[in-house]
């Protein structure tokens, strides 16, 4: 079984490629160029292609697969329609997939599943580190504010961190929404 | 408690009316909580409307006809209660076949273009490639429609390939395509580039050709009719502010922010304002009604239109002709949705649902149940007018 990973993110690709590596009798390949997509389509063959759904190739791609199929050669077609929580599966995830015709639903099945699993696993990480970078940033913000305080009012840092923690508290906001505040207000009172 | 909504678009102009409905607070107004789902394919944007993503969706006329007639996916009903504009589109070739079709300067005469054309096609050499956004789209119907009426036979003497439309200028500089047919701003971001000259307006082809519509599946539509009818005020009121020369500036920036069409304004500012720059270097040429969102109800969903789209169908998608397949089409254009959402209000409603296209040659009040109705030229270029009480007829007509 050839299966084609079509995504320009080459670390999502990357773990897509891992989770399908572990299955028996499968050639995974991956393709991350926009740039001769189809022809690269062409040379693999592949009997299942998995691209994500933000991929501004799905409609050069299903245009390819329409006029294949119109050429007798069948090559790939959309998700087997009796297969509906599948699909709605693979949407929430953000994959579609396209299964060569008359391949039979057992073999699909597992692969798509997978694909799906990786793909949410996929999100779950991009969302953890785009958390873990807004705390870091959230951290740097306050500390920055916490000098601006110091140097232009003489506190002590602990007094410093007092005074923006009051003003968040009865501002009803985060403290970190308040040292962004005090350093924007600081560079456009000509603070460096 | 407002109506939650999701919408979802592809980044282009004429994506403007759901953004504007949501940035301007007329969806608010309506009661409807608004949520826009910014997607980079048709294929996408359909999909998530067909798996309960998105409620509604900005897509390509066609594309409404060929999933409710099961093309390219299990057959699901699609329901258009609004457009969103007619035309808009431009196919831009590369300047130097561009230089061999038209007078310097000017937009393209379709006729005398398309005649130039076909005789470079018949001098030989390899075949020219033409890119389009998508197989069911109005930007391939209008073009094949242009070639086929000036002796070209499409997929025969020319080659017509899919381009994604960010991708458009790329292509056209790479000699991946020798033309593109897309909407705004992409024509003008390719001329920007040096990389193509702007030759015909879309609207040179059909005149008031329907191009973009909001769709629904049918059975949402139904759950739903009052969000659907609130959504077409919102849409309406979106529409009559997008026309208006003094909100241009305001809407061209919002429609270029990063979360839109993450593009240029002074380009957007451009088309909404029916000027195009055809060529590098060249001057701006004001070709009025080039995007045409409002006037003349604009918006309304005429049968004939989804009829002429499903001839366009049955013309190039290998479909056979069949009267129940052509029934199924025209039911997915809403007439009775668009009139029960704007009666008693001040919008025009035509008195028919169905008309003859491109039978006006000069501004001609039409009958209406509500309001004044005066609607222009809607020739196509070759002067064939639609009948939709004969399809195929009028099919039997066409090269």
């Amino acid at each position: 079984m050839r299966i084609a990973i079509i995504d320009e993110s080459a670390s999502r690709a990357a773990v897509i490629h891992e989770g399908l590596a572990e299955l028996e009798d499968c050639e995974i390949f991956v393709v991350t160029e926009r740039r001769g997509l189809v022809a690269r389509i062409g040379e693999i063959g592949p009997d299942i292609v998995l691209m994500d759904l933000g991929n501004p190739s799905r409609d050069v791609l299903e245009e390819y697969f329409a006029v294949s199929r119109a050429l007798a050669r069948p090559i790939a077609m959309f998700v087997d329609e009796s297969d509906d929580e599948s699909a709605a599966a693979s949407i929430d995830a953000g994959v579609s997939s396209y299964v060569v015709d008359g391949l039979a639903a057992h073999r699909i099945r597992p692969i798509l599943d997978l694909a799906v699993r990786r793909f949410n696993a996929f999100a779950r990480l991009q969302s953890d580190l785009a958390e873990a970078k807004g705390k870091l940033a959230e951290r740097e913000a306050v500390d920055r504010a916490k000098r601006i305080l110091m140097d232009s009012r003489g506190f002590t840092e602990p007094q410093a961190y007092s005074e923006l923690r009051k003003t968040a508290m009865n501002q009803g906001k985060r403290i970190a929404d308040i040292a962004e505040a005090v350093i924007t207000a600081h560079a456009l009172m000509g603070g460096r | 408690m407002p109506s939650e909504l999701s919408i979802g678009f592809l980044p282009l102009v004429d994506a403007a009316l759901p953004i504007l409905a949501l940035e301007h607070g007329f969806a608010e107004e309506e009661g409807l909580s608004l949520r826009l789902v910014r997607d980079m394919s048709w294929a996408t944007v359909l999909d998530r409307l067909l798996y309960g993503h998105t409620q509604a969706a900005h897509m390509v006329a066609p594309l409404a006809i060929a999933t409710t007639l099961g093309r390219g996916r299990p057959a699901q009903p699609l329901a258009v209660p609004f457009v969103l504009g007619l035309n808009g589109n431009a196919i831009t070739f590369r300047v130097g076949l561009a230089e061999r079709l038209t007078e310097p300067g000017q937009l393209g005469d379709p006729t005398i273009a398309g005649q130039r054309l076909a005789a470079i096609v018949r001098e030989g050499g390899p075949k020219l490639r033409f890119g389009v956004v998508h197989r069911y789209s109005s930007h391939n119907y209008m073009l094949r429609y242009w070639l086929a009426a000036s002796g070209i036979r499409p997929d025969e003497d020319v080659e017509i390939t899919t381009v994604a439309p960010p991708f458009c200028a790329d292509a056209l500089e790479a000699g991946e395509v020798d033309a593109i047919c897309v909407g705004e701003p992409w024509n003008s971001v390719a001329v920007e580039r040096g990389a193509g000259q702007i030759v015909l307006a879309t609207a040179q082809v059909w005149r008031r050709g329907v191009e973009k519509v909001l769709t629904m599946r049918q059975s949402l539509i139904e759950e739903r009719r009052d969000t659907a009818e609130a959504l077409v005020r919102a849409l309406i009121r979106a529409g009559r502010h997008f026309v208006d020369p003094a909100n241009w500036e305001q809407n061209a920036a919002i429609l270029a922010r990063p979360a839109y069409i993450d593009g240029s304004p002074e380009l957007i500012r451009r088309a909404i304002s029916d000027r195009l720059l055809l060529r590098q270097g060249g001057e701006l040429v004001h070709f009025p009604d080039f995007m045409f969102q409002y006037r003349e109800a604009a918006n309304f969903p005429w049968v004939s239109q989804a009829e002429w789209l499903y001839t366009q169908m049955v013309r190039w998608d290998g479909l056979t002709y069949s009267p129940e397949d052509a029934a199924r089409a025209a039911r997915v254009f809403r007439p009775d949705v668009y009139r029960s959402a704007l009666l008693g209000t001040g919008e025009p409603l035509p008195g028919a649902s169905s008309k003859v296209e491109g039978s006006l040659v000069q501004r001609t009040a039409v009958t209406a149940q509500q309001g004044a109705m005066v609607l222009e030229s809607n020739r196509f270029f070759d002067g064939i007018a639609f009948d939709p009480a004969d399809l195929s007829g009028y099919l039997a007509r066409l090269p």
